[in-house]
């Protein structure tokens, strides 16, 4: 079954794009389309029966090097299970969406075939980044990340007619060849120091590298730390986090069913899933997972900040979802994996969904990108704006306070908050609640600018806004389901106790006899647990909250993630203190009123201040300034670089010198050889003559020397 | 012990007397007008002579006192010499009659000339080298001017007698000169003189000398300035055996001197040889850029070609010598596939040298300008042809026996020559198409030839049919 999840996008690719010719477009299409339904089917069928034990599904035998032998396996276990699902469920979706979306592209001309193209492209990508979340070991996963590089490269310049894509494409691609040479130098570490790349060797071998020295660049490191920070760069570059996070905004040059699928809900979280995937080795590097957490909170702050000013609808989103992963790295880099990955769960749905909706309204709206020209479009398109607004509610997190009632974001970033202050970083936690505030301020901006007021802009467009077609609709719909109940129904799997955390992902666990170091003093105010284990376990009464407690007790590698024995955080962030779990509530609240003021009470106010701390709205509106950086500090001198060795090296000197070799020196040579041949028989008898003499002459003095 | 000498020298013999009897019976019969039989005859008594000396038994025999030598090395130069002659007289017959030159010595001074190849190759002392090398040249200075009222044609054959002559005088005084320092004219005896000691510097100017000699009739740079004029001058089937079998005569006489008579003193020659190629090499593949006379021009590619055997030579090892041999049989069939071409080239009857006349040749003849693009990617070393594999073999000689720089040399030359090869494929191909074109040029066995040569340069990248193996049975009973 694992098999034909894996390889029904490859086939649907490969017929799609090469055999379109001889069953026609649509039919292709439709293979395509349907190939990966019947993936998305049998993998939830895979979620929902799996028990929680990993398994290997051997393909074939692959490298056979040396010591280097691997196959080429599918890793099941619940982390693979919760990707696939993801995976192929938004995939799907944004394959049926994708009939109506690129159903009538004005970047192309009449009568060219650019459809099957790209549904061959988005099935190749599903494909790839199944490679990915399947594989048994770090190559396999490095080919999968390549793969879905090589995917994101080709659809973000899908519209190759249009420089500002290609010049995304490329941005895209070269930005995330940095993370990779981390990502790859982090899997010849391991392969140098364990002997092996596959999986459980590796997680085996995890206690021994924390104990390892390493030499690196200019000093010694500590093996885990290191090798868990060059994974990280891996991760930074195809999870856009700060510094490597330039290409993102940029790919929202390809087709929006494109940015949805790839660059919100799958792709861009291939670097969270990294991180959980090898969490055996990051629990036993303390210092690169403080990396992790402070890196993911500044990205999650800084992408918020810009989300606040930007008036193309589509960067908003990307420029949240930016902001979203960082919450996804603070969860990780806490030790709080599980919360990780259920964020990225409910942020594919909502996600997905907002950007989906975003491509409703911009196809309403002929391809009109620009929130400032839009506006009161709710009337003209009420599905899209349900859609919208539910995904708006799903990411700023609406529910019911200190209750497990509530839109898929209010559980999973509530749980992120929660972890994020209890794993003891302060600086994460009051970044997060901070970026909470905006992320719930631009999405409301988003909400308000798009479908209330008056509306702006071209008014021949406004006139001709129309609801999308089914196919764009439907994907809609079935996304919003999740945006609601992902959250609720999943909530005490991901985040629940221990016990029942462990029994999802297959980690042992045991009950703790007697818990009493550390944390057993602040144990006291366990109410607030309580309270949860009623909620959550109403029906659930054969264990009494009260006196049950809970503890992981795996070995790295066994089960899908790995807490270490002094992990406590999940423990910690169920019985933090009630403020605590009301903060990103009440900054939901305070973003969702500065909008309402911004927007709907007041909307000169904006104008006004973005004129008063012109500095602060530029600095913001330029996105702190990071592509001018960059194009400043690697991009200029990389292309002067380039320049000079073409002009100069390959121009004038290569060029220059064979031309001159070519052209002038040997057209001489042949002149004057042929002016000697005189045709006088004294000329020739001379050249003779000398002849010998020279070699007379130089036989004497060389041969008969010695 | 006489009848044993007579025995292994019997395939001379045969072709002397049968050139003998051929002129004694042409000039008391039918004069020319036996002549075309009499090409045919030559042309099958040649192919006849060298299926039987390559039949014959391996091993090495000596004949009247070490003065004639017999084995590997001389029976595949014989086989190579008489098979390109044989393929040269074949082609010259229809084009000498059509013009009104085929006149019944020409195939008789082949014939003698092809005795002192033979005689050239099987040289174990310098008498008997320069009997051979006389006999040769003679025979080619007449057949050079064959044309006898053109004034090009005599011009060429008195040009190649009088330098030929000079050559001669030199290699005589090389001669003198190793008879002075080694007590002997054997080539046994003189390699013993020069083990037994240090070579005395005597003895390295009569290897200059000889070599100087030896390095006119390959057409090497300095020694090289008749071959144009000549090549230009003579009527082209002349020009074509000019190009084939005295070059392989040639070439197995170097190495036979320089191994049998100068093996101990390879370091000293080997430096000359290697000079005497860079500059041919370079000179060949300079000079024939500024040629439009295709003739012409064949001379300098020749003279070039030259340089990359002597490139084998100078290696002075087995493999080097094995290598040229390679190269000269390569370098042979292509040459008698290009000079079938060159015959076919005529307007209205009058055959046509300027290469500017093949100008969309392709579009005519697509047939014959594919065999010729072939050959002239063979001759200019393009792979997969078999004319890179040549180059390949002797670019490995140099490279293995220490001269990595005359291997570098020789692949820039190369480059430079291909300039010049690729010149008239692009006229072939892409020329223009307002000038007046070729016409005629029906012969079968010429289109036969040039398709048979084109072919090998295809198919012959298995394993040359044979000739590798032979090549290297050769150079291991040359160099002991």
């Amino acid at each position: 079954m694992e098999n034909i999840i894996l390889f029904a996008p490859l086939v649907g690719s490969l017929l799609c794009g090469f055999g379109w010719k001889f069953i026609g477009e649509s039919a292709a299409m439709w293979v395509a389309t349907g190939l990966l339904f019947l993936s998305a089917a049998l993998s939830w069928v895979v979620f929902l029966t799996f028990d929680g034990v990993t398994e290997h599904i051997q393909i074939l035998r692959w490298i056979e090097s040396g010591s280097l032998s691997t196959d080429w396996a599918i890793r099941m276990d619940r982390l693979t299970a919760i990707m696939l699902i993801v995976i192929t469920t938004v995939s799907s979706l944004v394959h049926l969406y994708s009939f109506g979306y690129m159903a009538h592209d004005p970047q192309w001309h009449e009568g060219e075939s650019y459809k099957p193209r790209f549904f061959a492209y988005l099935s190749f990508f599903t494909f790839a980044m199944l490679m990915l979340v399947t594989s048994d070991n770090l190559v396999q996963m490095f080919f999968g990340w390549e793969g879905v590089g090589v995917a994101s490269y080709l659809l973000i310049g899908f519209y190759y007619r249009k420089p500002s894509a290609n010049a995304a494409a490329i941005k895209a691609f070269v930005v995330n060849r940095v993370g990779d040479f981390g990502f790859a130098l982090g899997i010849f570490g391991l392969f140098y120091l364990t002997d092996s790349i596959r999986f459980d060797d590796v997680f085996a071998a995890a206690p021994q590298l924390a104990e390892t020295q390493i030499a690196f660049l200019w000093s010694e490191w500590n093996a885990a730390n290191l090798i868990a920070f060059l994974l990280f760069v891996g991760a930074m570059g195809k999870s856009a986090q700060l510094f490597l996070h330039t290409w993102l905004p940029d790919a929202m040059e390809g087709p929006t069913p494109v940015s949805a699928l790839i660059h919100a809900a799958t792709m861009v979280t291939a670097g969270v899933f990294l991180v959980c995937r090898m969490s055996p080795l990051m629990e036993f590097a303390p210092e690169a997972m403080m990396f992790v957490t402070f890196l993911g909170a500044t990205t999650a702050f800084f992408a918020a900040t810009v989300g606040l000013v930007q008036t193309d609808i589509k960067r908003v989103i990307a420029y949240s979802t930016c902001s979203q992963l960082g919450y996804m790295f603070v969860a990780a880099g806490v030790g709080m994996y599980s919360a990780a990955m259920f964020h990225l769960l409910t942020h594919a749905f909502f996600k997905a969904m907002l950007f989906l909706g975003a491509g409703s309204v911009i196809h309403a709206m002929h391809h009109e990108q620009d929130m400032t020209n839009y506006g009161g479009l709710r009337k003209k398109i009420p599905y899209t704006f349900a859609a919208m607004m539910i995904g708006t509610l799903a990411i700023t997190g609406v529910g019911i306070p200190l209750t497990h009632y509530g839109f898929a974001g209010f559980l999973s970033k509530d749980a992120i908050i929660e972890s994020a202050f209890a794993g003891g970083t302060a600086y994460a936690f009051w970044l997060l609640v901070a970026a909470a505030a905006m992320t719930s301020f631009y999405s409301w901006r988003l909400i308000f600018l798009t479908f209330y007021g008056a509306p702006r802009g071209d008014q021949h467009t406004h006139d001709h806004a129309h609801e999308s077609p089914m196919t764009m609709l439907v994907p809609l719909g079935v996304l919003s389901l999740g945006a609601i109940f992902s959250g609720m129904l999943w909530y005490s799997s991901f985040f629940g106790h221990a016990d029942q955390v462990g029994k999802f992902y297959g980690i042992p666990y045991a009950e703790a006899a007697a818990h009493g170091d550390g944390h057993a003093d602040d144990h006291g105010d366990d109410h607030a647990t309580d309270s949860h284990a009623k909620d959550d376990h109403g029906a659930d009464g054969g264990k009494g909250k009260d006196k049950h407690h809970y503890v992981f007790t795996g070995q790295p590698g066994e089960g899908a993630l790995y807490f270490a024995p002094d992990n406590h955080v999940l423990d910690d962030a169920h019985n933090v203190p009630n403020w605590v779990k009301v903060s990103p509530f009440i900054a939901m609240l305070a973003g969702f009123v500065m909008a309402l003021w911004f927007y709907i009470w007041n909307p000169s106010l904006p104008a006004r201040l973005a004129a008063n701390q012109r500095p602060l709205y530029l600095f913001l509106l330029n996105k702190w300034y990071f592509d001018e950086i960059y194009d400043a500090l690697f991009v200029n001198p990389a292309k002067k670089l380039g320049r000079f060795l073409w002009k100069r090296g390959d121009g004038d000197v290569i060029d220059g010198g064979l031309n001159g070799v070519a052209m002038g020196i040997i057209p001489f040579f042949t002149k004057l050889a042929g002016r000697a041949q005189s045709g006088y028989i004294f000329t020739y008898a001379f050249a003779m003559v000398i002849g010998i003499a020279v070699l007379v002459t130089w036989m004497t003095l060389s041969g008969g020397a010695h | 012990m006489i009848s044993a000498d007579l025995t292994i020298i019997l395939p001379e013999t045969l072709l002397a007397g049968f050139a003998l009897l051929a002129l004694l019976w042409a000039v008391y019969s039918s004069k020319d007008k036996a002549a075309s039989a009499m090409v045919w005859l030559t042309s099958a008594v040649f192919v006849a002579l060298a299926g039987w000396i390559a039949s014959t038994g391996g091993g090495t025999q000596v004949a009247f006192g070490g003065m004639f030598v017999d084995d590997g090395f001389a029976r595949f130069a014989k086989v190579a010499i008489l098979l390109s002659a044989a393929v040269v007289l074949a082609m010259s017959e229809g084009y000498m009659s059509a013009r009104g030159l085929l006149r019944f010595e020409y195939p008789v001074l082949v014939a003698l000339s092809a005795v002192g190849m033979m005689m050239m190759v099987s040289a174990g002392d310098l008498m008997a080298l320069y009997m051979g090398l006389e006999l040769q040249s003679l025979a080619l200075y007449v057949v050079a001017s064959l044309r006898r009222d053109s004034v090009k044609s005599t011009e060429a054959g008195l040009k190649y007698f009088v330098l030929g002559a000079l050559s001669s005088g030199l290699l005589l005084y090389g001669a003198s000169l190793v008879y002075g320092y080694a007590g002997t004219t054997l080539f046994s005896g003189i390699i013993q003189t020069a083990q037994s000691g240090h070579v005395s510097i005597g003895l390295l100017f009569g290897i200059v000398f000889l070599i100087s000699g030896l390095a006119f009739k390959v057409s090497a740079v300095p020694f090289h300035m008749w071959t144009p004029d000549v090549y230009e001058g003579s009527p082209t089937p002349v020009t074509a055996f000019f190009a084939t079998a005295p070059k392989v005569a040639a070439m197995a006489l170097f190495a036979r001197v320089l191994h049998d008579a100068f093996g101990a003193a390879i370091s000293d020659w080997s430096q000359i040889v290697a000079l005497l190629s860079v500059l041919s090499m370079f000179l060949g593949a300079v000079a024939a850029i500024g040629q439009s006379n295709i003739k012409r021009l064949m001379a300098f590619s020749s003279i070039a070609h030259m340089g990359y055997a002597l490139m084998g030579l100078a290696a002075g090892t087995v493999f080097g010598v094995q290598a040229m041999l390679i190269y000269m049989a390569i370098y042979v069939t292509m040459n008698v596939g290009t000079f079938a071409f060159i015959l076919m080239m005529e307007k209205d009857g009058q055959p046509v040298a300027d290469i500017s006349a093949l100008h969309m040749y392709a579009k005519r003849e697509p047939g014959r300008a594919l065999a010729m693009l072939i050959l002239l990617f063979s001759l200019s070393g393009v792979p997969p042809m078999l004319g890179f594999f040549g180059k390949f073999y002797v670019l490995r000689a140099a490279y293995d026996a220490g001269l990595a720089w005359l291997a570098v040399a020789g692949v820039v030359a190369s480059v430079i020559g291909a300039f010049y090869y690729l010149r008239i494929v692009y006229f072939m191909y892409f020329g223009d198409d307002n000038t007046d074109g070729l016409d005629g040029g029906k012969s079968p066995v010429l289109w036969g030839v040039l398709a048979l040569s084109a072919a090998i340069m295809v198919l012959g990248i298995g394993n040359m049919f044979g000739v590798e193996a032979a090549a290297a049975l050769a150079a291991a009973s040359l160099v002991n």
